[in-house]
Protein backbone atom coordinates (compact mmCIF):
# COMPACT_ATOMS: atom_id res chain seq x y z
CA UNK A 1 0.00 0.00 0.00
CA UNK A 2 1.86 3.78 -1.30
CA UNK A 3 0.92 5.90 1.63
CA UNK A 4 0.81 9.38 0.66
CA UNK A 5 2.55 11.97 1.67
CA UNK A 6 1.19 14.61 4.00
CA UNK A 7 0.16 17.97 2.17
CA UNK A 8 0.79 21.31 3.92
CA UNK A 9 -0.30 24.76 2.91
CA UNK A 10 2.87 26.74 3.89
CA UNK A 11 1.45 30.10 4.64
CA UNK A 12 4.53 32.13 5.59
CA UNK A 13 3.89 31.20 9.79
CA UNK A 14 3.53 27.99 8.97
CA UNK A 15 6.50 27.61 7.16
CA UNK A 16 8.24 29.25 9.67
CA UNK A 17 7.67 26.86 12.43
CA UNK A 18 8.35 24.24 10.03
CA UNK A 19 12.14 25.00 9.20
CA UNK A 20 12.28 25.64 13.09
CA UNK A 21 10.74 22.68 13.91
CA UNK A 22 12.49 20.63 10.86
CA UNK A 23 16.06 21.93 12.20
CA UNK A 24 15.43 20.70 15.47
CA UNK A 25 13.68 17.04 14.86
CA UNK A 26 17.12 16.05 12.17
CA UNK A 27 19.92 17.50 14.33
CA UNK A 28 18.22 15.56 17.67
CA UNK A 29 17.62 12.58 15.64
CA UNK A 30 21.42 12.57 14.33
CA UNK A 31 22.78 13.37 17.79
CA UNK A 32 20.43 10.05 18.98
CA UNK A 33 21.89 8.07 16.68
CA UNK A 34 24.89 7.89 19.37
CA UNK A 35 22.82 6.72 21.76
CA UNK A 36 25.03 3.59 22.72
CA UNK A 37 28.06 4.54 20.64
CA UNK A 38 29.41 7.55 21.92
CA UNK A 39 33.03 7.17 23.47
CA UNK A 40 32.47 7.08 27.49
CA UNK A 41 29.46 6.77 28.97
CA UNK A 42 29.08 10.41 30.52
CA UNK A 43 28.74 11.56 26.74
CA UNK A 44 26.34 9.07 25.68
CA UNK A 45 23.94 10.65 28.21
CA UNK A 46 24.95 14.00 27.37
CA UNK A 47 24.63 13.59 23.46
CA UNK A 48 20.65 11.53 24.10
CA UNK A 49 19.99 14.14 26.72
CA UNK A 50 20.22 16.97 24.11
CA UNK A 51 18.68 15.11 21.02
CA UNK A 52 15.87 14.53 23.76
CA UNK A 53 15.73 18.42 24.35
CA UNK A 54 16.05 18.98 20.68
CA UNK A 55 12.61 16.39 19.39
CA UNK A 56 10.82 17.79 22.73
CA UNK A 57 11.32 21.28 20.96
CA UNK A 58 10.37 20.24 17.93
CA UNK A 59 7.16 18.44 19.19
CA UNK A 60 6.14 21.94 20.23
CA UNK A 61 7.00 23.61 17.21
CA UNK A 62 5.38 20.74 15.14
CA UNK A 63 2.40 21.07 17.02
CA UNK A 64 1.88 25.41 16.38
CA UNK A 65 2.60 25.03 13.00
CA UNK A 66 -0.23 21.83 12.65
CA UNK A 67 -2.44 24.52 14.58
CA UNK A 68 -1.30 27.69 12.74
CA UNK A 69 -2.12 25.69 9.54
CA UNK A 70 -5.37 24.33 10.56
CA UNK A 71 -5.83 22.00 8.49
CA UNK A 72 -6.18 18.94 10.71
CA UNK A 73 -2.65 17.90 10.25
CA UNK A 74 -0.57 17.48 13.58
CA UNK A 75 2.81 16.63 14.96
CA UNK A 76 3.48 13.39 13.81
CA UNK A 77 1.97 14.08 10.22
CA UNK A 78 4.48 16.34 9.83
CA UNK A 79 7.26 14.55 11.27
CA UNK A 80 6.31 11.16 9.35
CA UNK A 81 5.11 11.69 6.14
CA UNK A 82 6.63 14.32 4.02
CA UNK A 83 9.28 13.61 2.38
CA UNK A 84 12.76 14.69 1.59
CA UNK A 85 11.58 18.07 -0.60
CA UNK A 86 8.79 18.51 2.14
CA UNK A 87 11.24 19.66 5.20
CA UNK A 88 12.63 22.37 5.26
CA UNK A 89 15.47 22.25 7.71
CA UNK A 90 19.02 23.82 7.74
CA UNK A 91 21.66 21.74 5.38
CA UNK A 92 24.04 21.72 8.38
CA UNK A 93 21.97 19.88 10.70
CA UNK A 94 21.44 16.42 8.25
CA UNK A 95 25.13 16.30 7.90
CA UNK A 96 26.41 13.07 9.14
CA UNK A 97 27.75 12.20 12.29
CA UNK A 98 31.16 11.24 11.11
CA UNK A 99 33.65 11.14 13.83
CA UNK A 100 33.39 12.77 17.43
CA UNK A 101 34.84 15.57 16.40
CA UNK A 102 32.42 16.48 13.53
CA UNK A 103 29.23 15.73 15.49
CA UNK A 104 30.65 18.23 17.88
CA UNK A 105 31.78 21.45 15.62
CA UNK A 106 28.10 20.80 13.88
CA UNK A 107 26.74 20.90 17.43
CA UNK A 108 28.68 24.29 18.19
CA UNK A 109 27.89 25.78 14.87
CA UNK A 110 24.37 25.63 15.50
CA UNK A 111 23.90 25.78 19.09
CA UNK A 112 25.86 29.09 19.48
CA UNK A 113 23.43 30.14 16.90
CA UNK A 114 20.39 28.61 18.62
CA UNK A 115 21.27 30.42 21.88
CA UNK A 116 21.24 33.34 20.67
CA UNK A 117 18.22 32.74 18.33
CA UNK A 118 15.74 31.90 20.71
CA UNK A 119 16.94 34.77 23.31
CA UNK A 120 15.92 37.05 20.53
CA UNK A 121 12.82 35.40 20.23
CA UNK A 122 11.83 35.52 23.73
CA UNK A 123 10.62 39.19 22.80
CA UNK A 124 8.23 37.96 19.56
CA UNK A 125 4.65 39.32 19.75
CA UNK A 126 3.73 35.10 19.04
CA UNK A 127 3.00 34.46 22.94
CA UNK A 128 3.34 30.33 21.46
CA UNK A 129 6.48 31.35 19.82
CA UNK A 130 7.70 33.38 22.61
CA UNK A 131 7.24 30.78 25.08
CA UNK A 132 8.49 27.84 22.76
CA UNK A 133 11.47 30.54 22.73
CA UNK A 134 12.12 31.06 26.89
CA UNK A 135 12.51 27.01 27.27
CA UNK A 136 14.70 26.33 24.37
CA UNK A 137 16.65 29.71 25.43
CA UNK A 138 17.89 28.09 28.70
CA UNK A 139 18.63 24.91 26.94
CA UNK A 140 20.78 25.61 24.16
CA UNK A 141 23.00 27.41 26.76
CA UNK A 142 23.88 24.40 28.18
CA UNK A 143 24.26 22.90 24.44
CA UNK A 144 25.99 25.77 23.62
CA UNK A 145 28.44 24.95 27.33
CA UNK A 146 29.08 21.16 26.63
CA UNK A 147 30.03 21.88 22.63
CA UNK A 148 32.57 24.92 23.56
CA UNK A 149 34.12 23.03 26.37
CA UNK A 150 34.72 20.19 24.27
CA UNK A 151 35.79 22.20 20.98
CA UNK A 152 37.97 23.54 23.55
CA UNK A 153 39.56 20.34 24.56
CA UNK A 154 39.94 18.30 21.20
CA UNK A 155 41.17 21.77 19.77
CA UNK A 156 43.80 22.14 22.71
CA UNK A 157 44.32 18.57 23.12
CA UNK A 158 46.65 16.09 21.03
CA UNK A 159 48.15 16.68 17.55
CA UNK A 160 45.47 14.11 16.03
CA UNK A 161 42.30 15.42 17.95
CA UNK A 162 43.44 18.77 16.96
CA UNK A 163 43.71 18.00 13.09
CA UNK A 164 40.36 16.51 13.48
CA UNK A 165 38.64 19.42 14.75
CA UNK A 166 40.20 21.58 12.63
CA UNK A 167 39.44 19.46 9.30
CA UNK A 168 35.22 19.69 10.33
CA UNK A 169 35.58 23.34 10.99
CA UNK A 170 36.71 23.60 7.30
CA UNK A 171 34.11 21.17 6.27
CA UNK A 172 31.00 22.22 8.38
CA UNK A 173 31.71 26.40 7.21
CA UNK A 174 30.16 26.40 4.17
CA UNK A 175 26.96 25.26 5.69
CA UNK A 176 26.70 28.00 8.62
CA UNK A 177 25.70 30.66 6.06
CA UNK A 178 22.26 29.47 5.98
CA UNK A 179 21.16 29.98 9.56
CA UNK A 180 21.12 33.85 8.58
CA UNK A 181 19.36 34.07 5.04
CA UNK A 182 15.73 35.41 5.08
CA UNK A 183 13.32 34.69 2.41
CA UNK A 184 10.00 37.33 1.33
CA UNK A 185 7.77 35.37 3.40
CA UNK A 186 10.12 36.05 6.94
CA UNK A 187 10.78 39.35 5.83
CA UNK A 188 6.93 39.91 6.58
CA UNK A 189 6.94 37.96 9.75
CA UNK A 190 9.88 40.03 11.32
CA UNK A 191 8.60 43.35 10.44
CA UNK A 192 5.47 42.61 12.13
CA UNK A 193 7.41 41.40 15.37
CA UNK A 194 6.70 37.36 15.11
CA UNK A 195 10.08 36.71 13.75
CA UNK A 196 13.64 38.31 14.49
CA UNK A 197 16.07 38.59 11.62
CA UNK A 198 18.54 36.42 12.08
CA UNK A 199 21.14 38.75 10.30
CA UNK A 200 21.75 40.84 13.11
CA UNK A 201 22.81 38.04 15.33
CA UNK A 202 25.65 37.06 13.09
CA UNK A 203 27.95 39.54 14.80
CA UNK A 204 27.80 38.34 17.99
CA UNK A 205 27.54 34.55 16.91
CA UNK A 206 30.86 34.88 15.23
CA UNK A 207 32.18 36.36 18.18
CA UNK A 208 31.26 33.45 20.40
CA UNK A 209 33.01 30.84 17.79
CA UNK A 210 36.56 33.12 17.60
CA UNK A 211 36.54 33.31 21.14
CA UNK A 212 35.88 29.34 21.64
CA UNK A 213 38.13 28.26 18.62
CA UNK A 214 40.77 30.73 19.36
CA UNK A 215 41.37 29.37 23.23
CA UNK A 216 41.51 25.78 21.47
CA UNK A 217 44.11 26.77 19.24
CA UNK A 218 42.04 26.78 15.88
CA UNK A 219 40.95 28.88 13.27
CA UNK A 220 38.11 29.75 11.42
CA UNK A 221 38.07 29.48 7.81
CA UNK A 222 38.66 33.20 5.81
CA UNK A 223 36.08 31.58 2.43
CA UNK A 224 32.41 32.88 2.41
CA UNK A 225 31.06 30.85 0.05
CA UNK A 226 27.92 29.41 1.45
CA UNK A 227 25.76 26.45 0.68
CA UNK A 228 22.65 26.81 0.72
CA UNK A 229 18.98 24.66 -0.01
CA UNK A 230 17.46 23.09 2.94
CA UNK A 231 14.92 26.01 3.47
CA UNK A 232 13.54 25.64 0.49
CA UNK A 233 13.73 21.32 0.28
CA UNK A 234 16.64 21.16 -2.10
CA UNK A 235 18.98 19.04 0.68
CA UNK A 236 22.00 17.10 0.11
CA UNK A 237 22.41 13.29 -0.34
CA UNK A 238 22.15 12.33 3.47
CA UNK A 239 18.58 13.38 4.27
CA UNK A 240 16.53 10.50 2.70
CA UNK A 241 18.67 7.56 4.45
CA UNK A 242 18.18 9.75 7.88
CA UNK A 243 14.44 10.06 7.10
CA UNK A 244 14.32 6.14 5.55
CA UNK A 245 15.18 5.51 9.21
CA UNK A 246 12.66 8.01 11.43
CA UNK A 247 9.79 7.20 9.49
CA UNK A 248 10.10 3.75 8.77
CA UNK A 249 7.34 2.70 11.64
CA UNK A 250 4.73 4.87 10.07
CA UNK A 251 5.65 4.26 6.35
CA UNK A 252 5.50 0.19 7.05
CA UNK A 253 2.56 0.71 9.62
CA UNK A 254 0.40 3.35 8.80
CA UNK A 255 -1.09 5.47 11.76
CA UNK A 256 0.32 3.27 14.52
CA UNK A 257 0.43 4.11 18.11
CA UNK A 258 2.32 3.27 20.67
CA UNK B 1 -26.38 13.04 51.21
CA UNK B 2 -24.55 16.81 52.07
CA UNK B 3 -24.00 18.66 48.10
CA UNK B 4 -20.73 20.37 47.56
CA UNK B 5 -20.38 23.86 46.76
CA UNK B 6 -17.99 24.77 44.03
CA UNK B 7 -15.49 25.88 46.14
CA UNK B 8 -15.55 22.43 47.90
CA UNK B 9 -15.37 20.64 44.70
CA UNK B 10 -12.49 22.86 43.04
CA UNK B 11 -10.79 21.96 46.02
CA UNK B 12 -10.97 18.59 46.11
CA UNK B 13 -10.32 18.13 42.65
CA UNK B 14 -7.09 20.48 43.29
CA UNK B 15 -5.94 18.39 45.74
CA UNK B 16 -6.71 14.68 43.89
CA UNK B 17 -4.71 16.24 40.94
CA UNK B 18 -1.85 17.42 43.32
CA UNK B 19 -1.30 14.20 44.79
CA UNK B 20 0.24 13.17 41.32
CA UNK B 21 3.91 12.50 41.94
CA UNK B 22 6.47 13.20 39.62
CA UNK B 23 7.17 9.16 38.22
CA UNK B 24 11.22 9.88 38.50
CA UNK B 25 11.48 12.11 41.31
CA UNK B 26 8.57 10.20 43.50
CA UNK B 27 9.21 12.64 46.48
CA UNK B 28 7.85 15.82 44.36
CA UNK B 29 4.34 15.95 43.52
CA UNK B 30 3.23 18.00 40.21
CA UNK B 31 2.76 20.77 42.75
CA UNK B 32 5.49 21.03 44.85
CA UNK B 33 7.07 21.14 41.12
CA UNK B 34 5.46 24.20 40.13
CA UNK B 35 3.72 21.89 36.66
CA UNK B 36 0.01 22.17 38.32
CA UNK B 37 -1.02 25.71 37.03
CA UNK B 38 -4.62 25.76 37.59
CA UNK B 39 -7.78 23.57 38.22
CA UNK B 40 -11.18 24.39 36.61
CA UNK B 41 -14.40 23.55 37.29
CA UNK B 42 -17.34 23.93 34.61
CA UNK B 43 -20.81 22.21 35.40
CA UNK B 44 -19.64 18.78 36.49
CA UNK B 45 -16.53 18.81 34.06
CA UNK B 46 -12.71 19.61 35.31
CA UNK B 47 -9.95 20.92 33.59
CA UNK B 48 -6.67 20.97 34.61
CA UNK B 49 -3.93 23.08 33.29
CA UNK B 50 -0.40 21.76 33.49
CA UNK B 51 2.89 23.37 32.05
CA UNK B 52 5.85 21.05 30.87
CA UNK B 53 9.13 21.25 32.39
CA UNK B 54 12.18 20.83 30.32
CA UNK B 55 10.97 20.54 25.93
CA UNK B 56 11.92 16.79 25.96
CA UNK B 57 10.95 15.55 29.42
CA UNK B 58 9.02 12.15 28.63
CA UNK B 59 7.62 12.05 32.53
CA UNK B 60 4.79 14.66 30.76
CA UNK B 61 2.90 12.32 28.95
CA UNK B 62 3.06 10.04 32.36
CA UNK B 63 2.04 12.98 34.18
CA UNK B 64 -0.90 14.14 32.35
CA UNK B 65 -2.26 10.16 32.60
CA UNK B 66 -2.15 9.70 36.33
CA UNK B 67 -3.88 13.10 36.81
CA UNK B 68 -6.65 11.91 34.47
CA UNK B 69 -6.53 8.52 36.75
CA UNK B 70 -6.81 10.35 39.97
CA UNK B 71 -9.60 12.89 39.25
CA UNK B 72 -11.71 9.51 37.87
CA UNK B 73 -10.39 8.36 41.19
CA UNK B 74 -12.02 11.31 42.91
CA UNK B 75 -15.19 11.01 41.16
CA UNK B 76 -14.53 13.39 38.31
CA UNK B 77 -15.54 11.89 35.16
CA UNK B 78 -13.75 12.46 31.63
CA UNK B 79 -11.02 15.40 33.07
CA UNK B 80 -9.60 17.74 30.88
CA UNK B 81 -5.94 18.11 30.54
CA UNK B 82 -4.54 21.19 29.18
CA UNK B 83 -1.35 22.08 28.55
CA UNK B 84 -0.59 25.93 28.87
CA UNK B 85 3.28 27.38 27.74
CA UNK B 86 3.03 30.37 28.86
CA UNK B 87 4.92 31.55 30.73
CA UNK B 88 7.09 28.85 30.26
CA UNK B 89 8.26 26.34 33.67
CA UNK B 90 11.29 27.56 35.62
CA UNK B 91 12.46 25.75 38.74
CA UNK B 92 12.26 29.13 40.43
CA UNK B 93 8.77 27.83 40.64
CA UNK B 94 9.48 24.72 43.02
CA UNK B 95 8.02 25.09 46.28
CA UNK B 96 10.21 25.70 49.61
CA UNK B 97 8.90 22.42 50.32
CA UNK B 98 9.70 20.57 47.25
CA UNK B 99 13.09 21.84 47.77
CA UNK B 100 13.40 20.14 51.28
CA UNK B 101 12.07 17.00 49.76
CA UNK B 102 14.72 16.85 46.98
CA UNK B 103 17.35 17.19 49.42
CA UNK B 104 16.65 14.93 51.84
CA UNK B 105 16.12 11.95 48.92
CA UNK B 106 19.61 12.87 47.82
CA UNK B 107 19.27 15.49 45.24
CA UNK B 108 20.62 18.99 45.34
CA UNK B 109 17.75 21.21 44.80
CA UNK B 110 17.94 23.85 41.90
CA UNK B 111 19.54 27.17 42.52
CA UNK B 112 17.72 30.77 41.82
CA UNK B 113 18.15 31.35 38.37
CA UNK B 114 17.49 34.93 38.36
CA UNK B 115 20.76 36.22 36.23
CA UNK B 116 21.46 33.96 33.41
CA UNK B 117 24.50 32.32 33.68
CA UNK B 118 28.09 32.80 31.66
CA UNK B 119 28.85 30.22 29.26
CA UNK B 120 31.45 28.36 31.64
CA UNK B 121 30.35 30.59 34.88
CA UNK B 122 31.56 28.64 38.01
CA UNK B 123 28.66 28.08 40.28
CA UNK B 124 28.76 26.38 43.69
CA UNK B 125 26.25 23.11 44.59
CA UNK B 126 26.41 22.01 48.35
CA UNK B 127 26.09 18.03 48.64
CA UNK B 128 22.50 16.90 49.83
CA UNK B 129 24.64 14.05 51.94
CA UNK B 130 26.93 16.24 54.09
CA UNK B 131 26.39 19.79 53.07
CA UNK B 132 30.12 20.37 51.69
CA UNK B 133 30.46 23.27 49.37
CA UNK B 134 33.22 21.04 47.76
CA UNK B 135 31.80 19.54 45.40
CA UNK B 136 32.62 18.73 41.43
CA UNK B 137 30.34 18.75 38.05
CA UNK B 138 30.93 15.00 36.56
CA UNK B 139 28.27 15.16 33.74
CA UNK B 140 26.38 18.18 32.99
CA UNK B 141 23.88 15.91 31.72
CA UNK B 142 23.00 13.20 34.34
CA UNK B 143 19.76 10.27 34.37
CA UNK B 144 17.20 12.50 33.45
CA UNK B 145 16.92 16.14 31.36
CA UNK B 146 16.44 18.02 34.63
CA UNK B 147 19.30 16.53 36.13
CA UNK B 148 22.67 16.98 36.18
CA UNK B 149 25.71 14.31 37.75
CA UNK B 150 27.99 15.90 40.85
CA UNK B 151 30.54 14.23 43.64
CA UNK B 152 31.46 15.48 46.57
CA UNK B 153 35.11 15.61 47.55
CA UNK B 154 34.36 15.81 51.28
CA UNK B 155 32.38 13.03 51.84
CA UNK B 156 33.38 11.22 48.33
CA UNK B 157 29.28 10.29 47.08
CA UNK B 158 28.07 11.11 43.97
CA UNK B 159 24.99 13.13 43.94
CA UNK B 160 22.12 14.26 41.42
CA UNK B 161 21.74 18.12 41.19
CA UNK B 162 18.38 19.39 39.94
CA UNK B 163 19.58 21.63 37.19
CA UNK B 164 18.23 25.58 37.20
CA UNK B 165 15.80 25.96 34.29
Amino acid sequence: MRIANTEVSETPLVLYALRRADDALILGHRLSEWCGHAPMLEEDMALSNIALDLIGQARELYTYAAKAEGNGNDEDKLAYLRDVRQYRNLLLVEQPNGDFAQTLVRQFFYSAFADLYWRAMMTSRDTTLAAIAAKSEKESAYHLRHASEWIIRLGDGTEESHRRVQASIDHLWAFTGEMFAVDDGERALIHAGIAIDPGALRGRWLTTLSDVVSEATLVLPQNDWMQQGGRSGRHSEHLGHLLSELQSMQRTFPGLTW
Amino acid sequence: MVLESDAELRRRAWDAAASVVDPEIPVLTIADLGVLRDVVLAGDHVEVAITPTYSGCPAMNMIALEIEVALERAGFHRPKIRTVLSPAWTTDWMSEEGREKLRAYGIAPPQASSSRRALFGEQVVACPQCGSEQTELLSEFGSTSCKALWRCKACREPFDYFKCH
